[in-house]
């Protein structure tokens, strides 16, 4: 590692030494595997809906249906998920295309800086977004009868369980995006000579 | 320059310090009793279990703040001190963003789900359970910045 961070300097315009550092494509694996969960995480809140028609009444021999609807839209919990998935992805996505392609782009010597600084922010975001939705989730599952409200996971099973791998794939991109931030940020560690090598 | 950094550092602990504790305990006391029709109604932070959450994130960081303002300046333990603290953070993210998504249900009440609002019945409850969330909230503002601040004195140390 030391050597490593120790070509950096001087190779940092050079792309094609710092792409082929190891820790760098290993933190690019790890932001595409991020990126992928995520985005799974997204979709699937995002695309949950589930329509059950159920009878109320029946007048002679006619049933009255009623057909009620279980969207994500209607949890603000929800809708914050998808919106911090979103935006987790999005950043994925736009700091893996960093890595490959944007070599050249850097702002007075603080792109690593940026980049951590960025990943920071986002696992607070995705992390907020997490918690709201598990514990929504954990309110429907199991109902609140302190405050009279009753479950809702035993109608809707499919949204239920829609959601329910949603926040597990969320959660497993927060966890890389946890590991990616300590990496980034290990990548900024200068290389001090006169003291032991950095981690 | 390294002791207003370090004193900077401090005084941000301090106020985080403040902000966690305050939220823990006004959360934690949090409680009170209606009578509906005859049904009497108590409302208490231990039957929601976000707020429970809330509450216990909330004193686990105020400890951990109390704990590393006492830690010596030159030790080699500011590095974990930098990773617990982003740790902490999102801790505390999410443990504010749940309260407050239930919160907001119980202010609301979500019409889609059959659940009504209970802040009509117990107006006060619900304003301290605002009171504490505000709290949070802070704390969480100021822990970003303590987040910055120690990961910024770990790699760049003034010194030297």
């Amino acid at each position: 590692m030391a050597l490593d961070n120790g070509a950096k300097p001087e190779a940092v315009h050079d792309s094609t030494l710092v792409s082929k550092a190891p820790s760098n494509q290993v933190l690019l694996v790890l932001r595409l595997v991020a990126f992928f969960a995520t985005a799974a995480a997204t979709i699937v809140m995002a695309l949950n809906k589930e329509t059950k028609t159920i009878v109320v009444a029946t007048i002679g021999s006619t049933p009255i249906n009623a057909t009620l609807t279980a969207k994500f839209q209607d949890t603000p919990a929800f809708v914050f998920f998808v919106i911090a998935n979103g935006m987790a992805s999005l950043h994925n996505l736009l700091m893996v295309v960093v890595e490959i392609w944007g070599h050249k782009f850097d702002y007075k010597g603080l792109r690593l800086a940026m980049i951590a600084v960025l990943d920071m922010m986002t696992v607070a975001l995705a992390s907020g977004g997490d918690g709201a939705a598990t514990f929504m989730a954990e309110l429907g599952k199991k109902g609140n009868s302190h405050a009279r409200w009753n479950k809702i996971c035993d109608k809707f099973g499919t949204f239920c369980d829609h959601g329910a791998g949603a926040i597990i794939s969320s959660f497993v991109g927060l966890l890389l995006l946890v590991l990616i931030t300590a990496l980034s940020i290990g990548r900024l560690v200068k290389p001090r000579p006169a003291t032991l090598s950095p981690v | 320059m390294a002791k207003v950094g370090r004193l900077f550092g401090l005084v941000l602990r301090l106020l985080a310090l403040g902000a966690t504790m305050s939220a823990a305990i006004v959360m934690g006391t949090s409680h009170e009793r209606a009578s509906v029709f005859a049904i009497s109604f108590e409302a208490k932070y231990s039957d929601i279990p976000s707020f429970k959450y809330f509450m216990i994130a909330n004193a686990v960081v105020s400890v951990y703040s109390f704990l590393v303002i006492f830690l010596p300046a030159e030790t080699l333990l500011w590095r974990l001190v930098a990773a617990f603290d982003m740790v902490v953070t999102l801790l505390l993210t999410s443990s504010v963003s749940a309260a407050l998504a239930v919160a907001q249900v119980g202010k609301d009440g979500n019409v889609r789900a059959g659940w009504l609002p209970i802040c009509g019945q117990v107006p006060k409850y619900c304003n301290h359970v605002s009171g504490a969330l505000g709290a949070g909230f802070a704390g969480l503002i100021l822990y970003v910045m303590i987040l910055l601040h120690s990961v910024h004195t770990v790699l760049y140390p003034l010194l030297d």
